[in-house]
């Protein structure tokens, strides 16, 4: 009597959120980062992200058509992938980093291992190793003068934090007016983005509290050379990419623990390795290697930390008066 | 008033409880024919009482219970019995036995039907029980166990709180809503009874907050009995399953299965069970007739109906207007965990709460985008599983592994496929890897 009816399994509705509206929300969350980079940094910003973010939907759409896969770039992963890469470097990098960077990130470290959902570490953190190790000039010397845009010589904030000297005024660290990689410099910005994703319930607030409390915590007690428990954890925060870590790269989905109690510890975990790599390591900031490290370990968090299942107090109960009535 | 937890899990629904939700219980009538299924309730399958061509009478038993889980069945009507052939059973999903019945239209009682009566301190404990059994009397919101039998719970478990369920978590539907509103008296009454029949101390009404006018006329009926409760819950599926239910209200967990809730010491049963039961006591009328929701963007005139239990679905849409345009899906239950069905030929069940509509512009089915591993599932999962590695392992046919993950405890309330972003079946999966286990486990206890 009525036309064909539909049948499936239950349930019948779906909650309004696709992969493809949460890729959005970040790329909506990384626009205030992107226009503090280029008010700061001027056109050579806006270049280095348009040729990371580029190059990184080029990479996906021709890896796919040279495989034979169905094109993903529609759901908005590559982007961001290829913007958060963007922000990690130098405004003053030749354009030919962020574009092979963009390539590595994307071929290497995410379509090779299946793409989007089954990559195991960060593509844009993996693309910001590629490019660390090929270049290391370019990537930690290639600083601009904030608002001048002119070549800077010195040392970043975080070298001269590292070896105990006074950085810049706090005003200036949250704005942005100081050294630095493209999404690192504006702590305002950054933070903006960060709190979009958790009011729109895209991320999980337990990653960057639990990594920044323990980076904050971690650079109170060792923060200042040959003293405990008097550095500055505000600013050991602000300085280098732990902003931009702890809300866009520790929050990836993918490379991230399932479970909720699974991604506290995942936090804490990339807050020690950041602080072990900045204190008794060589290089100046630990924020990649730390949360590329923790990518490595999120499948055995993902093993251990599983939450109690419903009832499990009945099960341990058993087990207990099965021991003792064994005894 | 009880505080109500916020239990594990569970996820924000949208309510759409305001398509019906205005609209008083109306009586659906009397439809060409009913089809009642000897088998529509949890248990085996009850056996007829009657043969094709016999007259019947509005409340006449026409099926026997057989063993110990199982319900009678009664004429909704007065009539012929038409026909005794299998249907199809769209909760079974396959064909089976049902009584069809041709209403003559006298709606004639029949005569052997009497009240016990409307005071409680009169009426025994195992008359409740005699009543409950005889009247047929199954849960309603949605499951069907008969009642009887969480009546009669063993003499080692100390049951000491019964929990009436008019949480009605699901989206849309509104028909213990409606009857809450419209029957406080009644459901108080028959909860009472319920606890008589049970031996149980104390109840605890449990609504959620989006229905303000049905938690004020309960808490105003219950008002006379110290022994009753009103425990109002925040509105979040799957609040109102039998588990969530009890760790909500009463901070328990049932054991994992094969463990019931009487194993902590609760009974749980639906606002109209004890309707149904407070009308088989006062008037002697077992249990032929229900309220149904007939709602949705997909029916012209969203209603909620007393229909005689059998009355085909299409007859209820065509009294609640017809379709409004195209319709996609058809569902017995709420859009959560209820059935879709394939054509409306199909009838109501004891256990049908609601007749859901979803135009179908709204049923556009959505591709299927691998994992991304954000976790919502298990965020969501009100047994607190892991979805996503269960329904993984489940679809490669990793059995075993899926059953060590205790897919068995899974209670497919539906939330890990409603708010996986990549629209993976998540809950179908699961639900499929169960079947095979409970096949296998079969299997094994034959040999």
């Amino acid at each position: 009597m009525t036309d064909r009816l539909l049948i499936t399994s239950s349930p019948h509705i779906r909650a309004p959120k696709t992969v493809r509206g949460i890729m959005l929300d970040v790329v909506i969350a990384l626009v205030p980062a992107c226009v503090a980079a280029v008010i700061f940094f001027g056109v050579k910003a806006l270049m280095v992200l348009v040729a990371s973010t580029v190059s990184a939907v080029v990479s996906e759409y021709l890896y796919e058509k040279a495989v034979k896969r169905p094109v993903t770039v529609g759901d908005f992963s590559a982007v961001v992938t290829g913007v958060l890469l963007g922000l990690t470097l130098p405004p003053g990098v030749p354009l030919y980093v962020p574009i092979v960077g963009s390539a590595f990130a994307i071929v290497i470290a995410k379509q090779i291992f299946g793409g989007l959902g089954t990559n195991f570490v960060n593509p844009a953190l993996a693309g910001r190793a590629f490019v660390l190790a090929a270049w290391p000039l370019h990537v930690t010397s290639a600083w601009l003068n904030p608002l001048t845009m002119d070549a800077a010589t010195g040392a970043t904030p975080l070298h001269a934090f590292k070896g105990g000297q006074a950085v810049g005024s706090l005003t200036d660290l949250l704005i942005g007016n100081r050294l630095g990689s493209l999404g690192e410099t504006s702590a305002v910005a950054i933070l903006l983005g960060g709190i979009y994703l958790l009011v729109r319930g895209v991320i999980d607030y337990r990653i960057p509290v639990a990594y920044l409390g323990t980076l904050g915590l971690g650079v109170f007690v060792f923060g200042k050379p040959g003293a405990l428990f008097q550095g500055d954890p505000l600013r050991g925060i602000l300085l280098g990419g732990a902003l931009l870590g702890a809300f866009f790269m520790a929050t990836d989905y993918v490379t991230s623990p399932v479970t909720p109690k699974g991604r506290t510890y995942f936090g804490i975990g990339a807050g020690l390795i950041t602080l072990l790599i900045r204190y008794w390591g060589d290089y100046p900031e630990g924020v990649t290697y730390a949360i590329l490290l923790m990518n490595l370990a999120t499948p055995l968090i993902d093993r251990f930390v599983v939450p109690k299942y419903y009832g499990y107090m009945h099960d341990v109960e058993a087990r207990r008066r099965a021991r003792e009535g064994g005894r | 008033m009880v505080k109500a937890r916020r239990g594990s899990g569970g996820v924000p629904v949208p309510d759409k409880k305001e398509l019906s939700g205005r609209m008083p219980i109306e009586d659906a009538g009397i439809p060409a024919e009913l089809t009642l299924f000897l088998s529509q309730h949890t248990g085996a399958p009850s056996k007829p009482l009657v043969n094709v061509g016999d007259e019947v009478k509005r409340g006449q038993k026409i099926a026997e219970a057989q063993g110990a889980v199982s319900a009678c069945l009664h004429a909704p009507t007065s009539g012929k019995v038409k026909a005794i052939e299998p249907r199809y059973q769209p909760v079974l999903g396959r064909e089976s036995d049902a009584i069809v019945i041709a209403p003559d239209g006298e709606h004639a009682l029949y005569e052997g039907l009497a009240p016990v009566g409307d005071d409680l301190e009169a009426i025994s404990q195992d008359k409740i029980r005699e009543v409950v059994r005889e009247s047929g009397l199954v849960g309603l919101g949605g499951a069907a166990f008969p009642t009887a039998v969480k009546l009669q719970p063993p003499p080692d478990k100390k049951i000491d709180t019964y929990l009436l369920n008019g949480a009605e978590c699901e989206p849309y539907l509104t028909a213990d809503q409606k009857l809450m509103e419209e029957a406080a008296q009644d459901i108080v009454f028959g909860f009472r009874a319920l606890m008589k029949g049970a031996g149980v101390e104390k109840g605890i009404i449990c609504i959620e907050d989006n229905k303000p006018d049905a938690i004020r006329a309960m808490e105003e009926a219950a008002k006379p009995y110290p022994e009753l409760e009103v425990a109002v819950l925040s509105h979040r599926y799957p609040r109102g399953g039998e588990k969530q239910l009890i760790e909500a209200v009463l901070g328990r967990e049932v054991p994992p299965p094969p463990g019931l809730p009487l194993d902590v010491g609760v009974i749980v049963s639906n606002v109209g069970t004890a309707h149904a039961l407070a009308v088989a006591l006062k008037t002697g009328l077992p249990l032929v007739e229900r309220i149904v929701s007939v709602t949705g963007e997909g029916v012209a005139r969203p209603s909620n109906f007393r229909a005689l239990i059998g009355t085909p679905v299409s007859y209820l849409i065509e009294k609640a207007g017809g379709f409004s345009g195209k319709p996609g899906k058809v569902i017995l239950g709420g859009p959560m965990m209820g059935v879709a069905v394939k054509d409306t030929d199909v009838p109501v069940l004891k256990g049908t709460s609601g007749v859901l509509v979803l135009p179908a512009q709204a049923v556009k089915s959505e591709p299927v985008l691998p994992c991304v591993r954000c976790g919502r599932c298990v965020e969501a999962c009100p047994m607190r599983l892991l979805p996503v590695w269960m329904a993984a392992y489940a679809e490669n046919g990793y059995l075993e592994e899926a059953e060590k993950m205790r897919v068995m405890d899974c209670c497919e309330c539906g939330v890990c496929s409603y708010v996986c972003p990549s629209r993976r079946p998540l809950t179908q999966s699961i639900r499929l890897a169960k079947s095979q286990i409970a096949a296998k486990r079969r299997a094994a206890a034959k040999k």
